[in-house]
């Protein structure tokens, strides 16, 4: 390449376009850097007119996100033994006590059991149908891989009706291993397409190779197709794990307790009055970060897990 | 085991190698790998849709699973196709789809062309814009009610710093007028980088000596962002419309979070809508065969598309 090209962008260009795109980036980012603080602020920080930048930090919220507390008179307070830790304190600072520990931390337990439980399950399926799609002549392949993409166009809603009730004979309602394999079926039409993707990219020559040199069909498979394919298999993972752990219809219908999701919990933390935001911020914020991190680790693969691999770059 | 191309090569090898090659032949293999795929989309989509659409032609009530079922004909799909609230239902849905698709274009083309230009850091700057897209709707929904609160709402403080008019005057999730732009606006604002991502990738595969052969011709740059730039961007584009469509039209859990398809039900969008008849009325043949609609409008519309595409691309 020529270091002078015609088609490059001028300096000042460039200068108005980042200016520009940088703008937009800090107004779109003002939401989750809210989420991010909201969860340090003081209850009455957090609803302070104008909405305050600067605050004092304080653990509050997500001592209230972990914890169920009961209100307790003056007299009441007086007779308490001294607080044994710093949490309780601020609770005592609210006239309250320790009830108990809150629900936040079997619902979010639960979003990892089903996350990883359905991502396992749907990349394993996955890997075996997208090699042999890949590979094979499978009869009727377009047409199956078609019937694949298309579930995943059904609204959620629509399949939950006949689900609930399957659920409900088969005793799967509220289950972790319901949620599981709805998640998978969810999610294998994304494993497959993706995964179909990385594996045709992997030479066909390599496992010709190895059948040469006596390797079995199962063998090659193993031994050189999926050490070629850990790239492509682990960001399809992380798109696994990112759907299951976003979503929300289903876990909102099918689940209510022993099986319940963190994001129909969230919005259902209240505090007195209404909802208390610092601790619903602290577990969004606990529950948000994990997939700022994975994004910012998948930024390569982005493009191909949103589009199902429609577009490579 | 019948005699495929993949078993005479087996006998004519040598037998040592032949020995390990046998097992398992490789339509025996391609069948393994793919049925329990199959079978699990089998199991928990189509003989769902079957039971759905048999569901569709009954008053059977989930509430009550014991009380007799009638068969009722088409009566369902007659209720629901003359029925003037689902009619609205749909206009609150088209006025959703409609407007978060032109915004979420018109937006994510701009800043896909202008991070484009290239500037020093443009890369950490794009997975930053990238963020919203990737975090739960419920979760995120439900906080931008908190932004959107009169007067210590973020999102109203930043309109009346703006604009100058009081913060508390103005509810966007209360007021019959402002709710259907309040859910735009938050979809708007998680869904925009999707498409700026994929514009991105169209941008990019555009060949600069296109644009040189252009200069080379003397065409002024407004006439090579027509005429090249534009056209070789949109089949990305109308991917990025086509799935936005779809994801749109199941629309569920951003704008329950956010207004639960309040006040009254002016942004009742038909996923809420259903879900109310399915789950809170109880109505499951209604509901059925309302789910039976929507599935075919879906499918419909989307096979109409990807035809159009499929021209375009072929341009």
């Amino acid at each position: 390449m020529s270091s002078y090209s015609i088609t490059e962008p001028s300096s000042r260009q460039k200068w108005v376009a980042g200016t520009l795109v940088i703008a937009y980036a800090v107004i779109t980012l003002l939401p989750l850097v809210w989420i991010l603080t909201t969860g340090f602020k003081s209850p009455v920080d957090a609803i302070a007119y104008p909405p305050k930048v600067l605050f004092e930090p304080s653990l509050e919220g997500y001592v209230n996100l972990f914890t169920t507390r009961t209100r307790v008179t003056a007299e009441q307070l007086e007779a308490l033994p001294p607080p044994a830790s710093w949490y309780e304190q601020i609770v005592r600072n609210r006239d309250m006590v320790i009830a108990g520990p809150s629900r936040y931390g079997e619902r979010f337990l639960n979003s990892v059991i089903i996350g990883f439980g359905s991502t396992f399950l749907s990349v394993f399926l996955g890997t075996l149908a997208a090699y042999a799609f890949s590979r094979f002549k499978v009869p009727m392949k377009d047409d199956l891989l078609f019937f694949i993409l298309s579930t995943r166009m059904m609204p959620p809603i629509a399949v939950a009706i006949p689900i609930f009730l399957m659920f409900r004979t088969l005793g799967l309602s509220d289950t972790h291993l319901g949620m599981i394999l709805l998640y998978t079926a969810v999610n294998i039409s994304l494993a497959v397409w993706l995964l179909k993707g990385f594996i045709d990219e992997i030479p066909r020559e390599y496992e010709e190779a190895a059948l040469i040199d006596g390797y079995t069909r199962f063998q090659a498979f193993y031994k050189v197709v999926l050490p070629q394919a850990a790239t492509g298999i682990a960001s399809t993972a992380i798109f696994c794990l990112i759907f299951s752990w976003n979503e929300y219809a289903f876990a909102v219908l099918l689940t209510s307790g022993t099986a319940q999701t963190a994001p129909p919990f969230i919005p259902t933390i209240i505090g007195v009055g209404g909802q208390d935001w610092p601790a619903v911020a602290a577990g969004a914020t606990l529950f948000l970060v994990p997939v700022m991190v994975f994004t910012i680790l998948l930024r390569k693969h982005l493009l191909r897990g949103i589009t199902f691999g429609a577009v490579r770059k | 085991m019948s005699d495929t191309p993949i078993d005479r090569v087996v006998k004519a090898t040598p037998p040592s190698v032949a020995a390990k090659i046998r097992g398992l032949s490789d339509r025996t293999i391609a069948w393994l790998f793919v049925a329990p795929t199959i079978f699990l989309l089998l199991a928990v989509n189509i003989f769902p849709l079957i039971w759905t659409i048999n569901l569709s032609f009954t008053n059977f009530r989930a509430n009550r699973p014991n009380r007799d079922v009638d068969y009722v004909g088409l009566r369902n799909y007659e209720r629901i196709l003359t029925d003037g609230d689902i009619w609205l239902t749909m206009q609150a849905t088209a006025h959703f789809l409609f407007w978060t698709i032109f915004l979420q274009v018109l937006i994510g083309f701009t800043l896909a062309w202008l991070i484009n230009r290239k500037f020093k850091g443009n890369d950490l700057w794009t997975t930053l814009i990238v963020l919203p897209m990737m975090l739960s709707p419920a979760v995120v929904g439900n906080f931008w009610t908190f932004l959107y609160q009169p007067q210590i709402g973020l999102f109203n403080y930043g309109i009346s710093f703006l604009t100058g008019a009081d913060p508390s005057s103005f509810q966007m999730i209360g007021d019959v007028a402002l709710a259907p732009w309040s859910i735009v606006i938050v979809d708007t604002w998680m869904w925009t980088p999707f498409v700026m991502l994929i514009c991105l990738a169209g941008l990019r595969s555009i060949p600069d000596y296109i644009y040189e052969a252009a200069e080379i011709d003397r065409a002024s740059k407004w006439r090579q962002f027509w005429t090249i730039t534009v056209p070789m961007v949109l089949p990305f584009l109308m991917l990025a419309v086509l799935f936005r469509g779809i994801e749109n039209f199941k629309m569920f859990d951003l704008v329950v979070q956010l207004t639960g398809g309040g006040p009254g039900s002016v942004t009742e969008l038909t996923s809420i809508n259903l879900k109310r008849e399915a789950f809170e009325k109880w109505r499951t043949g209604y509901a059925s065969a309302y789910a039976i609609i929507l599935f075919v409008t879906v499918f419909g519309l989307a096979s109409i598309y990807v035809k159009a595409l499929n021209k375009v691309k072929e341009r």
